[in-house]
């Protein structure tokens, strides 16, 4: 008895991913050519990968490496359009670098760019970390994994502090089994499903040697540098442009000279320091107001002075 | 005898492109999806046996459709459905419910007469399949 309708699907058979879609039109010609800078504009990417580099500092190999896994895409298209598929290749990711580098924001903005360019249906970014993945209990585990992993389906899977999964300390922790779910789903949902990784170098590095086949699942490992001075600085400019502040002349080597100082002190976080200086610098001009206790122009509420940032206890150590 | 049940009943068994566009319109109501099976199809049966937890929060139909698929890996011949459930206040109820999957073979259904008093009767259908113990009847015996 043939049954059209339910079934399973055959075991090479998953579901139509990008390219392969039955409804496609027939393929081109041999003969036939296509305009690739059209098919670029059409897809909107050049606006993603511009807004990549004008709104982030710095983190030049990340942007060449997004920038070729964009190219490798738009490609894949235009060999689909020719009948040339050659399955949806594997973008599971993994972002490594110190704290405030850049990771998060990147990995929004890569669901995004893949959506995009037709690699993922969504696009959305599910953010988890270890409690969301392990139960606490036998048998807690599975379900609450597949859980998150079908809420990420269709878009980005982004497992922040990824190293936690995996205690080493404990061989009857859950993590394991949660990673083990996590594979799976990696290997069989390529076209449906992106994981990226993201946590700090080292002890990303230790994961990775307790779970080689998660290394070898994962084709992109991305490094993030720290910033520079120069590239902290710039980052603090487009910072304060966002919440409409700005610096005085005397105030911009006052905060060069602040981000020096405290780069060389501990619990240094790249961005978020910066962000958290001004923070504290904003508090300082507020209050710096009041206590003067006069008439106001906009520009003295946006602007930011020295003693702003002299007050700091980064200058007093 | 081929059973009717949930929506699309009358329509040919969906396919799975099919099926994903329902879900797609489930989702993009909000409805929260659950995977449902059963080896007992008598129509007044409301408690079929829960795939997993309902899932809330999803946004691509890919999810549901591997939970279905395996589903029917592990119980290949019997009858399973999805529900969407639409939990916005003032509804709180399932909004769609249709089958996708069914035995091959499906032995319909036995009409019963109970004798009440003064002759009169009382009709009731049995499904053929629960003369089987549970587990066993459907697929080969």
């Amino acid at each position: 008895m043939t049954r059209p309708g339910f079934a399973l699907p055959k075991p090479a058979e998953s579901r139509p991913g990008p390219g392969q879609d039955p409804a496609a039109p027939e393929p081109l010609a041999d003969d036939a050519t296509v305009d690739l800078t059209a098919e670029r504009c059409g897809a909107g990417v050049d606006q993603i990968l511009d807004a990549l580099d004008s709104d982030l500092v710095g983190l030049r190999p990340v942007k060449t490496r997004v920038r070729e896994i964009a190219a490798l895409l738009l490609v894949d298209r235009v060999r689909g359009r020719f009948g040339l598929s050659a399955g949806p290749p594997s973008l599971h990711m993994c972002f490594t670098g110190n704290p405030g580098t850049g990771k998060t924001t990147v990995a929004l903005r890569m669901a995004e760019l893949l959506h995009r360019l037709g690699y993922l249906r969504r696009g959305h970014v599910v953010s988890v970390t270890r409690d969301d993945l392990v139960g606490q209990y036998v048998g807690h585990t599975a379900p609450k994994t597949r859980d998150a992993i079908n809420r990420a389906m269709g878009g980005v899977l982004f497992i922040d502090e990824a190293y936690y999964l995996y205690r080493a300390e404990n061989e009857r922790d859950y993590g394991q089994e949660a990673i083990e779910i996590l594979l799976q789903y990696m290997e069989n949902h390529r076209a449906d499903l992106v994981v990226i990784m993201a946590g700090y170098a080292e002890r990303m590095e230790t994961f990775f040697a307790s779970n080689p086949g998660m290394s070898s699942r994962i084709a992109h490992h991305l490094d993030f540098p720290d910033y520079s001075l120069d590239e902290l600085a710039a980052i603090g400019e487009l910072m304060l442009r966002e919440q409409r502040y700005r610096l005085s002349a005397a105030a911009e080597a006052t905060f060069r000279d602040y981000l020096a100082r405290r780069m060389t002190q501990p619990r240094f976080a790249n961005g978020r320091s910066v962000r958290n200086a001004l923070e504290r610098a904003r508090l300082r001009h507020a209050n710096r107001l009041i206590a003067a206790d006069g008439t106001l122009g906009k520009d003295d509420l946006m602007r930011l002075e020295p003693a702003d940032f002299l007050a700091s206890r980064v200058f007093s150590a | 005898m081929r059973i009717t049940q949930g929506t699309f009943s009358f329509l040919p068994d969906l396919t799975d492109q099919e099926i994903t566009s329902q879900l797609e319109y489930a989702l993009g109501r909000g409805w929260a999806l659950s995977v449902e099976f059963t080896d007992d199809p008598h129509p007044r049966n409301n408690y079929w046996d829960m795939w997993g937890l309902p899932m809330f929060g999803l946004a691509d139909a890919a999810g549901v459709l591997h939970e279905i698929n395996e589903c029917r890996q592990a119980y290949p011949d019997w009858y399973i459905r999805v529900c969407a459930y639409d939990s916005r206040q003032g509804r709180q109820t399932v909004a769609l419910s249709f089958l996708v999957n069914r035995p091959a073979a499906e032995p319909g259904f036995r009409l019963g007469r109970q004798e009440a008093t003064d002759r009169r009767l009382r009709y009731t259908i049995h499904p053929y399949a629960l003369d089987r113990p549970a587990g066993t009847r459907y697929g080969p015996p």
